[in-house]
């Protein structure tokens, strides 16, 4: 059994696992921190961004001053965003069977993998995973696609210039797979190679093995996953959560008496609490917009933001703030709202009571009722119109590199009265202001994370107790930049196997049982015998039937009949011949008994010696040596075969025989 | 007795007796007992048992039932106790064989009942009641009663044992009391014979092998030493001391609660206070022996006592420390600090054992913590505390909380994972943090503390407790930060550290959580009120975006919130007008009017009691301290306010609207010279009955007395009681006997007693002041200002405030009362029963 790792994103895996014949892989996450590399992509023409100086060597040579541009001390490639893709060449990813996505923040990869390498197996996700899924990968192509740039840089990207970039350009890791963003046919195409799951629905593989998704409590519809065979059971853990926010509770039962837990996907700021950074989210919105700023939040179109919505419905009237709009502006605004509220089966158990009332699931509705809350395609059409400030703008792309979110970091970046407040963990807040410093506005880092934090995994760790652990490298150790913390690591026994990108793991268990089925007749016609009490045994006959990964033994073959004529012999015929089986042993031989019985039949010389794993005895006038062990005994005689055969019936009369 | 009473008592006792008639409720056995204790130790019990053969009866009519229910066998065990209290009573009881029958083996505790425990703790009550003379403790000793007390200290039933243990010390007080008069000395054949059993059953349970019997014992013991403070006391130490110093030797683990509890009752006991008792050396051992956290208690305890040898002390205070030291030394080298304890007590392997387990660090630490939070609030410190490595110590504590602290040891790393988040540990050191800032002087351990505090004031994930402590701890250290001294010379940081801090407020003021935008304004008022003398604190409060926070959150959804805030800004109010308005954002207004109406708004509409209670205490701090919009028309704003209480329901707000009448009749009084007090100075010429006559105008135009005298009818007896003491001061003031003859009866009653009549009275006056405003006819003299006084003349006061002094349910407790309750109640019983039927 063996994983093969493809991405070093913690939180974005993409691991191959080959068990019994099935290969499968797990997430494909798509790293988009290389973004943070490139220029904003401006929906308005921007005569700062536009204006850039390009960036000369330090020797004067100005060959990469097209491709790259000095913005505010640091150096951008001036090109279309570029993604960082899982690893492509440690295996043939065209020979993976399926692929199972555990939730919509995973799955990014997808087109890349199922339209560029061969794939042609099937993928599994369940329908709200591959509904938002769909909806975050719309506005991914939208935003880029949206602004369209004719340049595509590639020269920076030579091993040898790369060498001689200022950090971080100098320190990307593998520029070489990084690729531009894919198109909506693309999508399109991969998303209809998915099969919807439901929860706890068995899916067979091939007959060999069967895999299960479980709810594991982060987002809508997402998914730990388990794999296992008759005797052996894998479970895959990413994203999960035990926090009581909008998702069914995290199944845990289920996960118990795994052979291996691959473990992925936990928080990504282990010190911040989700509660209290949800609390510090409002202070700051209150705060600003009550000096009359505006809040920006960049974010994802799902997820957080519905809680975020749900808590500022509760907060906004105590906070005074009930004439503050609230403005949510993606591509895919209404359809993320309107999804949310569909989806009751996916959702915790209170608010899928309020289906029953019949009620909208999540206070947005609310909201957006009492035009509180309202929401835009784009900054372009009615939300000009509309647009009153002091205001909150819910809006993407939490990289600040594409998407409407640039417009409003071009339009408020210069005021003091503004706040951008961050609440998504997958981008360092730091670097992806970097091309908009000099910055006014103030702004917060309030990341809101709800998956396992490492007191949460130790608790999950010691309930289900899985014989192995298997996870990224980096929750073996503390992060770098807290190293006292031991708290914010892995501790379970026996410490985890951890992996890194393009690393080849082989499971720490072997295979050691399969099961196979005995056909009625065939088990009809066994004997078995009471070697011990309590324990039978009988010999099989029988010929094995392989099948789709099933095993069946069936009756063997009559014994050949002495041909009749001297017809050509039929097929069946071609079936191997059974010999007539010589009966098997079993039992001790008790040597003082045998002692006697040697010489009452005329062995008077008989001596006996214990050795280290059993006896031997002598017959010193015969020359002869029996050696008894518990499995095995030997008879050395010197070319006596009458010897050898007295000898040997009287061996055999101390043992059974079946 | 009185009459009636004894008229109900027979049929009563027949009620009692009576099996078919049970008494439902059991608190009426209780109160009649209680009555006749009362009854008991004011008359001779003798006489009244004779004068009432109802309750001989009674009891000889329980003891032949054959079946009795275990409450009235219960009961009457404890009232033949009372009654057994007075010897001669014993001895007529005896005669009758009352006493042998139910406190000796015939009685129940050879039968069934004694399965009961209410039958048990009825006896083991009656037995010590009976306790009073050598009769009773003979009769223990010959009748084996003893031994049933002895069996019963291990009663399963804890009222049972806890009782025993109190009748045995008892016992032991009282036989050596009573029959002692010179000093025994240890095994002496003059101690009683019942003293010397309990004695011996004492230094058995102790030798014995039963953690319970010695835990049974050493209770007996904490509480003989506790009551009584005899000589005998220390030959019974002596007795004892050699078992309990091998107990202290052996394993105390369970015992050792028990043995703190005795040591600190006998430290406490003046018998043991010269520092050459044996105690002490058993002390010495205990803090030596007992595992540090059940030493913590003894520790702090004999610090407390005063009479505690210096070396003891000392030790003690290591105990205390030694937690403190493993924490200090988990997270700083050796050379940064120099620990808190001295080389010799290094021996440290317990208590960091116990720090390094997850289920008893916490614990630890917060106990050791508030004992030394405990010890520091001690207005004279016994022993020198070394101030500068504790406070390290605790900063390392709350750092290890929030994972800011770096382990230097194996038990540090241990102690931080413990450590990250717990509430429990933050709040004990963000108290003994908050204690420990009297002490400190040094300027540059004050930044790290401010940086520590401010770390938790800003940190998102403080628990709203954690935070209330934090606040509280912040004020006390910005308190010594801003002493007169240190806020001069050290202004750079002192603003640095204000203007962090009203960053963080701010952001508090904004929280979801309810509690903790409580706890922020209620920090601010604490901080405005003693700090607002100072120009550059106001400089630094009102650059900040505080005070408007502050007035926005009068609006607040959450009634508590609104009070605090309107405290706030009672106190905000008293210093905007110092603060010099920017021009730009000045648009004309006046701040301070804005905010009167703003709280005058809230006084009258507010729907919830907690913000109008908190507009009217801060209304009569304004009078009290002179608040500027109050100078300028205190009349009307008095008038106003007590208007908007007249109108109240809320019984509170019209006891604050009452001091506010207090303080305004108190100060125009002293205004114009007519205060009792002897050193008021008398600002104008005018004679007495001139100045009288204005104030009697200037309460008449506030409607002071229509307020007082409607809170006097009130229905609430706070607000009556309240408003009946400010009128007697007033009356005291301003009434004249010679005013009633000069002013005529008035259409009054000569003399108001009940408060029927009152309201009368009240009502008719007020009528017609009303009615004639312009002063003609009949009303002219009533609408006078002097008027009123003949209603002051006129009211018994006095009565009236001894009635209302009275709890409502004076009437209701009268043993008349009782004794028909018990018949009545029966009465339905019968009914209800016969309804059944």
């Amino acid at each position: 059994m063996k994983l093969y790792c493809l991405s070093g994103h913690p939180t974005l895996p993409c691991n191959v696992l080959k068990f019994k014949s099935t290969t499968i892989m797990l997430d494909c996450g798509l790293d988009m921190t290389s973004a943070l590399n490139f220029l904003p992509l401006p929906l308005v023409q921007s005569p700062r961004l536009s204006k850039l100086p390009g960036w000369v060597l330090k020797d004067g040579n100005t060959f990469l001053d097209k491709e790259l541009k000095d913005c505010s001390g640091h150096v951008f490639v001036d090109s279309v965003p570029e993604f960082c893709l899982p690893e492509t060449e440690l295996l043939d990813l065209s020979t993976v069977d399926v692929i199972l996505i555990s939730n919509y923040h995973c799955m990014m990869a997808l087109p890349y993998i199922t339209e560029c390498t061969g794939f042609t197996g099937t993928v599994y996700a369940t329908e709200p995973t591959v509904q938002i899924g769909r909806l975050l990968m719309e506005e991914l192509v939208n935003s880029i696609e949206r602004v369209p740039k004719a340049q595509s840089a590639s020269l920076w990207k030579n091993k040898e210039v790369q060498r001689l970039l200022p950090a971080p350009l100098k320190d990307a890791v593998e520029v070489s797979t990084w690729r531009r963003c894919y198109t909506m046919p693309e999508v399109n195409s991969a998303l209809s190679k998915i099969q919807l799951v439901g929860y706890s629905q068995k899916i067979e593989l091939f007959g060999a093995v069967q895999v299960t998704p479980l709810s594991s409590g982060y987002a809508l519809g997402s998914s730990n996953w388990i794999i296992q065979s008759h005797y052996e059971k894998v479970s895959y853990v990413s994203g999960s959560s035990l926090l009581t926010t909008h998702p069914q509770p995290m199944d845990q039962a289920s996960l118990k008496n795994s052979d291996v837990l691959i473990l992925t996907g936990l928080t990504q700021i282990p010190t911040a609490n989700p509660d209290g950074m949800v609390g510090e989210f409002c202070n700051n919105l209150a705060m600003t917009v009550r000096s009359g700023g505006n809040v920006l939040v960049p974010c994802y179109p799902s997820g957080v933001i519905y809680d975020l919505l749900e808590c500022l419905y509760q907060y906004i009237d105590s906070a005074g703030l009930s004439n503050v709009p609230f403005y949510f502006i993606s591509p895919v605004a209404n359809s993320s709202l309107e999804f949310s509220q569909i989806f009751a089966e996916w959702l915790c158990h209170n608010k899928q009571t309020k289906v029953y009332l019949p009620e909208p699931p999540f206070p947005h509705a609310e909201l957006i009722q009492t035009n509180k809350l309202k929401h835009y395609p784009s900054i372009h059409g009615d939300f000009s119109n509309d647009f009153k400030q002091p205001c909150v703008v819910f809006t993407g792309h939490p990289s600040l590199r594409f998407g409407d979110v640039v417009h409003f970091m071009e339009l408020w970046g210069k005021s003091s009265l503004n706040t951008i407040i961050f609440t998504e963990p997958d981008f360092s807040y730091l670097d992806a202001l970097a091309p908009y410093q000099p910055l006014a506005m103030k702004c917060v880092y309030c990341p809101i994370d709800t998956r396992l934090n490492f007191i949460q995994v130790s608790k999950l760790l010691k309930e289900v107790q899985p014989l192995h652990v298997v996870c990224p490298e980096q929750y073996t150790q503390p992060p770098p930049t807290q190293s006292h913390r031991t708290d914010l690591m892995i501790d379970c026994q026996p410490p985890p196997m951890s992996y890194r990108r393009a690393e080849v793991l082989t499971l720490p268990f072997k295979r050691r049982y399969e099961k196979i089925e005995i056909m009625p007749e065939l088990a009809d016609s066994l004997v078995p015998l009471e070697i011990k009490p309590g324990i039978s045994l009988a010999t099989v006959s029988a010929m094995l039937h392989t099948k789709d990964n099933k095993h069946v033994l069936q009756l063997p073959p009559k014994p050949a009949q002495p041909p009749a004529s001297k017809k050509r012999k039929r097929v069946s015929d071609d079936l191997p011949e059974c010999k007539p089986l010589k009966p098997l042993l079993s039992g001790a031989i008790p040597v003082d008994q045998f002692v006697q019985a040697l010489e009452k039949h005329g062995f008077s010389d008989v001596k006996v010696e214990d050795t280290a794993k059993g006896h031997i005895v002598l017959l010193q006038e015969a020359e002869t040596l029996i050696q008894i062990e518990e499995d095995s005994t030997h008879i050395i005689c010197d070319n006596d075969e009458t010897l050898r055969v007295k000898l040997r019936d009287l061996v055999l009369k101390f043992l059974q025989k079946f | 007795m009185d009459r009636e009473c004894a008229r109900l008592l027979p049929p009563v006792c027949a009620v009692l007796a009576n099996t078919r008639q049970l008494i439902s409720d059991d608190t009426c056995l209780e109160k009649l007992l209680d009555w006749f204790k009362v009854l008991t130790e004011a008359e001779s019990s003798l006489l009244l048992l004779q004068e009432n053969p109802c309750l001989t009866e009674l009891i000889t009519c329980v003891l032949k039932l054959e079946d009795p229910s275990t409450t009235i066998v219960s009961f009457i065990l404890r009232l033949t106790g009372i009654f057994a209290a007075s010897e001669s009573c014993f001895q007529h009881l005896q005669q009758g064989e009352f006493l042998s029958s139910l406190f000796g083996e015939e009685g129940p505790i050879n039968s069934s009942l004694w399965e009961d425990a209410s039958v048990r703790s009825g006896w083991v009550e009656g037995v010590r009641s009976m306790v009073r003379h050598q009769s009773a403790i003979q009769f223990l000793c010959s009748s084996g009663a003893i031994d049933v007390i002895f069996t019963l200290q291990g009663d399963p039933s804890l009222f049972v044992a806890s009782a025993v243990s109190r009748l045995l010390v008892h016992i032991l007080t009282f036989s050596l009391q009573s029959e002692t008069t010179s000093p025994l000395s240890t095994k002496d054949c003059s101690w009683p014979m019942c003293a010397r059993m309990i004695i011996t059953h004492i230094e058995e349970s102790l030798k014995s092998s039963s953690v319970s019997h010695i835990k049974q014992a050493l209770k007996l013991l904490t509480s003989v030493f506790g009551c009584c403070h005899d000589r005998w006391t220390e030959v019974l130490w002596s007795w004892i001391a050699e078992p309990i110093e091998s107990l202290l030797k052996e394993e105390p683990g369970q015992t050792g609660h028990s043995l703190v509890d005795l040591f600190l009752s006998m430290a406490r006991s003046p018998v043991f206070g010269c520092p050459e008792c044996s105690l002490w050396t058993s002390v010495t051992h205990a803090l030596k022996y007992l595992n540090p956290a059940q030493a913590g208690p003894l520790a702090l305890g004999v610090l407390k006592c005063q009479e505690c040898p210096q070396a003891v002390r000392i030790q003690a205070l290591n105990v205390l420390l030694q937690p403190m030291d493993c924490v200090l030394r988990s997270a700083s080298q050796p050379l940064e600090c120099p620990g808190l304890l001295g080389e010799s007590v290094k021996d440290s392997a317990v208590v960091e054992n116990l720090l390094s387990s997850k289920p008893s660090c916490a614990g630890l630490l917060c106990q050791t913590l508030a004992h030394l939070e405990e010890l520091l609030c001690m207005t004279s410190l016994p022993v020198e505390v070394p101030h500068i490595p504790l406070l390290q110590s605790v900063m390392i504590t709350l750092q290890f909380c929030n994972g800011l602290a770096t382990p230097v040891s194996c038990l540090g790393s241990r102690m931080s994972r413990i450590l990250i988040g717990c509430f429990r540990v933050q709040r004990s050191a963000l108290d003994l943090l908050g204690a420990l800032s009297q002490c400190a002087s040094d300027v540059a351990f004050k930044e790290s503390v401010f940086d520590t505090l401010l770390k938790y004031l800003e940190g998102p994930d403080s628990s709203p407790t954690v935070l209330k402590k934090s606040f509280q701890a912040t004020f006390k250290w910005i308190l010594c930060l801003c002493d007169p001294p240190s806020f001069s010379n050290h202004w750079q940081q002192t603003e640095q550290v204000l203007q962090r801090l009203f960053l963080a407020l701010q952001k508090r003021m904004c929280s979801p959580c309810w509690e903790v935008r409580d706890s922020a304004l209620e920090f601010l008022t604490l901080l405005v009120k003693h700090l607002r003398e100072w120009d550059r604190f106001r400089q630094v409060l009102f650059s900040s975006e505080v005070p408007g926070l502050t007035e926005d959150l009068l609006q607040d959804p959450e009634s508590y919130v609104r009070a605090s805030a309107v405290a706030a800004m009672g106190q905000l109010s008293f210093i905007i007008h110092l603060v010099p308005k920017i021009p730009a954002l000045d648009d004309g207004s006046n701040k301070e009017e804005d905010i009167v109406t703003e709280l005058h708004k809230i006084l009258s509409t507010d729907s919830e009691g907690f913000p109008r209670r908190a507009v009217i205490r801060v209304f009569t701090d304004w009078l009290r301290e002179g608040h500027v919009e109050v100078l300028k028309d205190t009349e009307q704003f008095v008038s106003r306010a007590i208007q908007a209480v007249n109108g109240d329901l809320d019984w509170e707000v019209k006891v604050s609207g009452l001091e506010l009448a207090q303080v305004f009749s108190a100060q125009t009084l002293s205004q114009l010279g007519l205060a009792g007090c002897p050193y008021s100075a008398v600002l104008s010429s005018a004679t007495r009955s001139t100045r009288l006559n204005e104030s009697l105008q200037i309460f008449q135009r506030v409607k002071l007395f229509e307020f007082l005298f409607g809170a006097l009818c009130d229905c609430d007896r706070p607000v009556a009681q309240k408003a009946c003491e400010i009128l007697l001061a007033l009356k005291a003031q301003l009434y004249d006997d010679s005013l009633t003859d000069r002013l005529g009866p008035g259409g009054l009653p000569a003399e108001v007693h009940s408060l029927t009549q009152l309201e009368t009275t009240v009502r008719r006056w007020m009528s017609q002041a009303q009615s004639n405003p312009s002063g003609d006819g009949n009303g002219a003299r009533s609408h006078e200002p002097h008027s009123v006084l003949l209603v002051l003349g006129t009211v018994d006061l006095e009565g009236l405030r001894a009635a209302l002094d009275k709890s409502s349910d004076h009437i209701e407790k009268s043993p008349q009362s009782l004794l028909q309750d018990i018949l009545a109640t029966v009465g339905t019983l019968e009914e209800n029963e016969a309804d059944c039927y």
